[in-house]
């Protein structure tokens, strides 16, 4: 089969490699006819991501068909359409059943490595590095899926691909991102990044009852798509100053809820911003957190600030007095995917939201390592990728 | 959280060798200071430890601590050898999880190390094999020492073993009985020459981690009902 494959900082190549087998009694194999590149997989591309090897199957957002079954998986058959979460969960253990399933304990093979960093290790994921388990990724022709009783959601045929596609990922980490804000109606929310996964927090932020939200990025087309399809108020970074905008706009306030929709590749054009782009590439630091510290300051007293973008090691002149001192609650973590599944579906067919909004690339796989530079680089007006790994090249 | 076995070591030594001990030690002592030079003094300082022993009825822990035992009996209470203490919680009911160790023939399942064990009969007694790098193989045999149901199962090797080892898992109800946590407590003493060196292979390089990963083992096959596995594609084809 062909699939997308790491060879090392902004290096990715598309390869002939052998199909997956089923190696464990609740394995799926899926034959993949829908996969995304993620914002967080270009975190890899830049090299920020330890633990790759040459060789590795990038992608964890993709859905697709049953192909094959272990002899213990019982739910799924072949035939089946799926859409497949990207965080790996057994559902037996202590974190699936109070519903953490992102914590998963018993998915990672290589735990080892996530405690030495982080004390304890969270679930495995799909095509992301080493320390969260090594998995091959979807961004193939074919994917072995373990656990999969516990993950696939079958989806009904009356949707297309585009349409359930995301909710292997940035769907339901939007929807947890503003749900972790615990909106009251009349709330305020700020989104900081107006990529993927921050236009639907801005979608998700309004279905959970926001009476306004106002998004922030620099690039037009971003902003642009947050005001069309997000019905945001929008703020440009590079010709305004957020932390003023956003107290002017709610009353000398500040936002109810801010969502930190960056992660740790934050830009920003102030001096705590050049500060982190110093540091970070002289590695003395790893994360650049701009846009979270612009979160905490301009939060109102008592206010929540959510994350779901990606951090991964240390932060520097992090504002813990500001948050402490107006009572801040801060929210993170992976998606707790299988928790959003099946409700987000229902809204879907209700048609409340239609996820394929964020689509302005369709590629075949053939096509990744120019996309993933495309989508690196933001150039043609690019937010979201979506590939055909069953569309072949004659 | 660990409970550790111990035994109350036994006075190793009758009265008559007590008084010999400080007799001597005091012969020694005395002789060594009337010489009144550096030699006499070294001399009284060896006196020292034996009179500690004719005194306690023990060596000193300073001299002990590098000491070959070859008694297995006091296997888990003296810190020679690697000492592992490590835990870890099963969602799981503790009748469960105690039935699935006290069948030792599941041991292999999650210990790493091990290829086999074959428990003989109802007396206890088993036989343990261990497996390392390039073929490397360890045989001992072992009894249970200490057993009580849904608590604690002890186990030592036997004496003229290859391989000193003992260990003790507790076990523990947790979150209104729904888990167990299992505390293990391993402590392993290669024997000298080559067969120290084989159980050094197979056990010595990261016994924490291993026992660690064990113990992961264990609670991923009792949960989920499988060990993850992973096969990146290594090869490209044409």
């Amino acid at each position: 089969m062909k699939a997308v494959r790491y060879y090392g900082k902004e290096d990715v190549r598309v390869e002939t490699v052998p199909d997956p087998e089923i190696l464990n009694p609740h394995d799926a194999i899926v034959k993949v006819t829908a996969s995304a590149i993620c914002g967080s997989d270009l975190h890899i591309y830049d090299g920020f991501i330890p633990t790759m090897e040459k060789g590795d199957i990038l992608g964890h957002e993709f859905m697709g068909e049953v192909v094959d079954v272990g002899r213990e998986t019982t739910r799924l058959k072949v035939g089946d359409r799926v859409v497949v979460p990207f965080t790996i969960a057994c559902g037996q253990c202590f974190y699936c059943k109070e519903g953490l399933w992102s914590l998963c304990d018993n998915s990672n093979p290589n735990a080892w490595m996530l405690e030495k960093l982080y004390g304890y290790s969270g679930s495995a994921l799909f095509g992301y590095s080493h320390m969260y388990g090594g998995y091959p990724g979807g961004q193939a022709q074919f994917v072995r899926v373990p656990f999969a009783d516990v993950g696939p959601l079958k989806v009904p045929d009356s949707l297309s691909d585009e349409q359930v596609l995301f909710l292997s990922d940035i769907f339901p980490t939007g929807y947890m991102a503003a749900e972790n804000c615990n909106i009251k109606p009349g709330d305020t929310v700020a989104v900081w990044g107006c990529g993927p996964v921050g236009q639907f927090a801005i979608k998700s932020a309004y279905l959970l009852g926001a009476e306004r939200v106002i998004a922030i990025d620099r690039f037009p087309e971003r902003l642009a798509l947050a005001a069309s399809q997000g019905n945001a108020e929008i703020i440009d970074y590079t010709s305004t100053d957020v932390y003023n905008e956003l107290r002017a706009k709610t009353g000398g306030q500040g936002p109810d809820a801010c969502i930190d929709a960056v992660g740790l590749e934050a830009h920003g054009t102030t001096l705590d911003a050049w500060y982190d782009r110093v540091k970070t590439s002289t590695y003395m630091a790893t994360d650049r957190s701009h846009a979270l510290r612009q979160a905490i300051e301009v939060c109102r007293k008592g206010g929540t600030v959510s994350i779901p973008g990606v951090y991964g090691g240390w932060l520097d002149k992090f504002p813990l007095g500001a948050a402490f001192g107006k009572g801040l609650t801060l929210k993170m973590g992976q998606t707790h995917m299988h928790r959003y599944l099946a409700p987000l579906l229902e809204r879907i067919e209700r048609g409340e939201i239609d996820p394929s909004f964020v689509i302005t690339h369709r590629v075949r796989l053939d096509e990744a390592p120019a996309m993933y530079r495309t989508f690196r680089n933001k150039q043609d007006s690019c937010i979201k990728v979506v590939m055909r790994p069953q569309e072949t090249t004659s | 959280m660990a409970h550790v076995i111990r035994r109350d070591i036994d006075p190793s030594l009758s009265d008559i060798e007590s008084w010999t001990a400080v007799g001597g030690a005091t012969a020694l002592l005395l002789l060594g200071l009337s010489r009144r030079n550096s030699q006499g003094l070294w001399l009284a300082a060896l006196a020292t430890p034996l009179m500690y022993r004719g005194v306690t009825g023990e060596w000193p822990e300073f001299l002990t601590r590098y000491l070959p035992s070859d008694d297995p009996r006091d296997a888990l209470s003296n810190d020679r050898g690697m000492h592992v203490l490590e835990s870890a919680q099963v969602l799981k009911p503790i009748g469960e999880v105690y039935a699935f160790w006290r069948q030792l023939e599941n041991l292999p399942r999650f210990m790493a190390h091990l290829d086999r064990v074959t428990q003989y009969d109802d007396s206890g007694l088993s036989h343990w094999v261990a497996r390392g790098p390039g073929g490397l193989r360890v045989e001992w045999d072992a009894q249970i020492i200490n057993e009580v149901e849904n608590q604690v199962i002890g186990w030592e090797s036997l004496p003229g073993s290859d391989v000193v080892t003992a260990g003790s898992v507790n076990f523990d109800s947790a979150r209104n009985g729904r888990a167990t946590n299992i505390t293990l407590h391993m402590r392993l003493e290669p024997p000298a020459g080559r067969a120290g060196e084989l159980v050094a292979a197979i056990f010595g390089r990261r016994p924490a981690q291993d026992v660690r990963e064990d113990l992961r083992r264990l609670k991923q096959l009792l949960e989920a009902g499988e060990l993850p596995k992973v096969v990146q594609p290594s090869e490209v084809m044409a």
